[in-house]
């Protein structure tokens, strides 16, 4: 097991700029996802860290040694493609006994005819063929050994290709988006088993993903990535609740964070008029409310913004309501309440075609014009570690 | 690491160079001997004799080219022309519509993919001779008007075609003539230009039927000219006999040329079996 | 379900009659063009029958018997096998190697594409009177590299034993560019990620990645080429009616060429009628091999 060093790494395909100056440190044996948008470069990160591509700038290090030079297979890592790339003309043993064949047998031993002279390999895939059904075994696809990929279903394919990865024994596992191809249902399943293989092997995972819910609910710490650059590193939780730039905040938290424009007077802040029972802060420019951070309160509270309900989406265990303020831009503003709350709340009748929302000014977020993060306006909320 | 790529990228394209001056060894042969005199006609690879078209002056007197080129293209577009006027109903009869007989017409299209021309030649031959059509465009024309590879092919694609699209032309009214040729052809565009290469290349090339079907030379189609060409220019004008050759071989190789795509396309169609 | 009724009756009522309709002509000439010329062949396989003859026989498969005995129908089935011998394994060889070459290269490889296609589309009749020229013992120029090689004048369309080789090699020469295509497009389905993916499992050596992904995958490809490439030289014909008439002293007769002249140069009809059964009969041989083959090795 092994840490992996990302020293400012930069990379171009012709003349687009796909990396710039990337620095990262994963620690051994932590689950590290990089997450953002298609196109952001964290494909292409993890293919260098791999080594199927080259950076343009910048070094490599897998366990404290640097690897530049290296080929793929010497860098003692193993990668889990989105496509799982499973040979399809081979049986689930031989996908999976394929890179210990590689390591273990010559070249002679290879070869289609001449192998059958070598007494070596005999023995040789004998323990190869232990160990993978070892591995097979572990993860539940031991009867599946005799199968070729096309007979299997997505799920059984990836686990297979797990398989693949993990009877190497690499220093670090590193995925492409594993879980892209398989449905709603059995993702989240899956999400919970890979999490628990993490936890058993205690390996270094590198995760790539654009899903944000995959990267809050599997990692260590989660590299959000926009454009080339990681623009915040840190824990799932610092992401959610410190987000160091509007991009950040948009990106992580599902229904997606409220943005409404604000400006100063009289020392308090004001948005669509109304003034809030928040502090003014130098420079700020965006007010950031997550869903849970707004509450439906009497009509003429003060600090509370007037929005129209736009509709009601009732998720059984608690409810999203989407409306818009009355201000220039019909902001979009986002309410999410338990089911207690709400049908305490219709019972008072504080729900109809015109809400009353008031923030908590403890978990407000506030942004200046760049969409930069400005600590004073919040109180960090002390989530559970 | 680099040094060896290097190598490797040129040691790649050491044997490639060379098949390829195989490849091209013939046709640049053939024109640089069309342009020398027959006496310096093994005069090696200079350009050193140069006769002009006087070669290609003596071949068009000797044998008429032109007419056969026009014969080749009165065949090919004939035979195109019906092929594609009988294959596309019936390909689309066979994906989209059910009638009685229809496996068994289409097990008979299959096994006719395993025979080809030289097979029904003998007694096509003999029909034709005992209706008294030999040396005429049709016989020439005939075997071909039915291509089951066109069937086949454009089958796989009318029945990728949506239902849908047929199903609301039919509420509105069309006629099933019409959906043919208004609607489910024009998507299989691709496909119809690619077979119609396949189709004029393969036909402008053929010797065997024309062969036996035709006597006369008026009508003779490429191949079949330069067979008449060669026994006519018995004597060792290599360099008429070049020229004959350029001016049989240039009209394809020339469309080729101008449409490579469409052509490696259409003349490997057969690879999308 | 109603809705899908209604439509389903909708397109019977509507379309009485027109599969019918659009599938006649196909259906008579595939009738005249196959099917009764098929069972002509057969009767007339049975029979005597010559043209012009005053009157013809029955003979059972007396034709079938007399070909198998007809040195001269052996000898072509010889020379045709030996011709296939050299085309298939150096059409898909040679093809399968061009390839792989091309494969790589960016710019070059519509240059390489164009050059090795050209042949395909050429007129073979045209360029192997071109290649009888190049290949002449005593006036082409491969005169000169011969005797550069110290082999003398090479008689590559007069020497009996050169003669079918050489043919081969004008055949080979037209193919090579075909295949090579085909096997682009075999090589070009082939995943990516299947590569990366050796190349993490410790197969990026040029050897391995060609046993473990491209052969593999080629598979289909593969057998398609094999079958095209082998039905193709089975019906040699062009150059040995153009270069050598089945010569020197019947070195170069090939099947097609014995069946052409049977039937219309001596006009035996029934005998040729025979013969090209059995022609026939290897031509499916082929075919229902490739459709066997292909089914079970195919489709991951």
């Amino acid at each position: 097991m092994a840490a992996i060093g990302l020293e400012s790494i930069g990379k171009s395909f012709g003349s687009t700029q796909v990396l710039t100056d990337v620095t990262l440190h994963v620690c051994d044996g932590e689950f590290l996802t990089l997450v953002g948008p298609s196109g952001c470069g964290k494909s292409t990160l993890l293919r260098i860290i791999a080594g199927l591509e080259r950076q343009d700038r910048g070094t490599v290090t897998i366990g404290g040694r640097p690897v530049d030079g290296l080929k793929p297979a010497a860098r003692g890592v193993a990668m889990v493609f989105q496509s799982y790339a499973l040979y399809p003309h081979m049986s689930v043993a031989r996908n999976i006994a394929t890179p210990l064949e590689m390591q273990r047998l010559t070249l002679a031993e290879r070869l289609p005819l001449l192998r059958l002279l070598s007494p070596r390999r005999r023995r040789v895939m004998r323990g190869i063929m232990a160990e993978v059904e070892a591995v097979a075994a572990s993860l539940q696809i031991d009867g599946l050994l005799d199968r070729k990929p096309a007979e299997l279903s997505g799920g059984q394919r990836q686990r297979v290709a797990l398989g693949r990865a993990m009877v190497r024994r690499p220093d670090a596992f590193l995925m492409d988006e594993p879980l892209s191809n398989l449905d709603a249902k059995l993702r989240v399943h899956m999400r919970g088993e890979l999490a628990d293989l993490h936890r058993r092997l205690g390996a270094t995972f590198v995760y790539v993903t654009h899903d944000q819910t995959e990267a809050m609910t599997m990692s260590d710490r989660v590299a959000l990535m926009l454009e080339g650059r990681i623009v915040q590193l840190g824990t799932p939780a610092e992401l959610y609740d410190r987000p160091a730039t509007v991009a950040v905040a948009q990106f992580i938290g599902s229904p997606p964070i409220s943005l409404v424009p604000v400006s100063e007077q009289g020392g308090r802040l004001v948005a669509g008029g109304v003034r809030l029972g928040l502090p003014w802060v130098a420079g700020a420019a965006t007010l950031g409310l997550r869903p849970e951070s707004v509450a439906p309160v009497r009509l003429g509270t003060p600090g509370a913004l007037p929005a129209l309900l736009r509709r009601a989406e009732n998720l059984g265990a608690e409810w999203l309501l989407y409306a818009t303020l009355e201000d220039a831009d019909a902001t979009e503003i986002v309410c999410r309440l338990a089911a207690d709350a709400h049908d305490a709340a219709r019972a008072a009748g504080l729900l109809g075609d015109r809400l009353w929302l008031l923030p908590d000014p403890a978990r407000a977020h506030l942004f200046d014009r760049e969409g930069r993060r400005l600590v004073a306006g919040s109180v960090p909320h002390e989530a559970a570690a | 690491m680099r040094g060896s790529v290097t190598v490797g990228r040129v040691a790649a394209h050491l044997p490639l160079a060379l098949g390829a001056a195989v490849m091209l060894l013939p046709f640049v042969w053939m024109v640089l001997t069309s342009f020398r005199p027959a006496d310096a006609v093994f005069a090696g690879f200079g350009l050193s004799t140069f006769a002009g078209l006087a070669n290609y002056a003596h071949a068009l007197g000797t044998a008429p080219l032109l007419r056969f080129m026009l014969n080749g293209v009165i065949v090919c577009a004939g035979i195109l022309a019906v092929q594609l006027l009988v294959a596309i109903p019936a390909a689309y009869a066979l994906a989209k519509l059910s009638f009685r007989g229809r496996s068994l017409l289409f097990a008979l299209v299959v096994a006719g993919l395993c025979i080809p021309i030289q097979v029904p030649a003998l007694p096509l031959y003999l029909g034709l001779a005992r209706a008294g059509l030999l040396d005429t465009y049709l016989a020439m024309m005939f075997p071909f008007f039915l291509s089951v590879f066109a069937i086949f092919l454009f089958r796989q694609f009318f029945k990728s075609f949506p239902d849908e699209i047929i199903q609301a032309a039919r509420l509105d009214g069309a006629g099933e003539f019409e959906i043919v040729w208004r609607f489910v052809a024009p998507a299989a565009l691709p496909a119809i230009s690619a077979f119609s290469i396949f189709s004029v290349v393969a036909h402008w090339n053929d010797l065997y039927w024309p062969l036996i079907v035709i006597t006369e030379t008026r009508l003779a189609p490429p191949p079949l000219g330069m067979l008449y060409f060669r026994d006519a220019e018995t004597g060792s004008n290599y360099g008429a006999l070049m020229a004959g050759a350029t001016v049989i071989t240039a009209p394809l190789v020339l469309a080729f040329l101008v449409a490579r795509r469409r052509f490696i396309q259409g003349v490997t169609m057969t690879g999308l079996k | 379900m109603r809705a899908a009724a209604a439509t389903a009756r909708l397109d019977a009522g509507l379309i009485l009659g027109a599969g019918h309709a659009f599938a006649a002509p196909a259906t008579l000439l595939l009738l005249l063009i196959y099917v009764v010329p098929v069972v002509a062949l057969v009767w007339l396989s049975l029979t005597d029958y010559e043209l012009g003859a005053v009157e013809t026989r029955f003979l059972g498969l007396e034709n079938f018997a007399r070909a198998l005995a007809d040195p001269v129908f052996r000898r072509s089935i010889a020379n045709t096998f030996a011709y296939v011998a050299i085309v298939l394994p150096g059409g898909v060889l040679l093809g399968l190697g061009a390839a792989l070459l091309v494969h790589g290269r960016i710019r070059s490889r519509s240059v390489y594409e164009v050059i090795y296609f050209l042949p395909v589309t050429s007129t073979l009749i045209a360029m192997a009177t071109v290649w009888q020229f190049l290949l002449h013992p005593r006036l082409g120029p491969v005169r000169e590299i011969t005797l550069a090689l110290g082999l003398g004048e090479v008689a590559f369309l007069s020497d009996p034993a050169l003669v079918i080789p050489t043919l081969a090699a004008i055949g080979l020469w037209q193919l090579v560019g075909f295949n090579m295509i085909l096997f682009l497009a075999g090589l070009s389905a082939i995943p990516a990620d299947l590569y990366e993916a050796a190349a993490l499992d410790g197969a990026s050596g040029g050897i391995d990645r060609f046993l473990r992904v491209t052969w593999p995958l080629l598979g289909p490809t593969t057998m398609f080429v094999t079958v095209t490439t082998s039905i193709t030289a089975f019906k040699v014909f062009d150059t040995v009616r153009v270069l050598t008439e089945g010569g020197p002293a019947g070195a170069s007769e090939v099947l097609l060429y014995v069946i052409w002249l049977e039937g219309f140069q001596y006009f035996r009809i029934g005998y040729a009628a025979a013969l090209t059964l059995i022609f026939l009969a290897f031509i499916l041989a082929f075919s229902i091999l490739q459709a066997v083959a292909l089914d079970r090795r195919v489709h991951y």
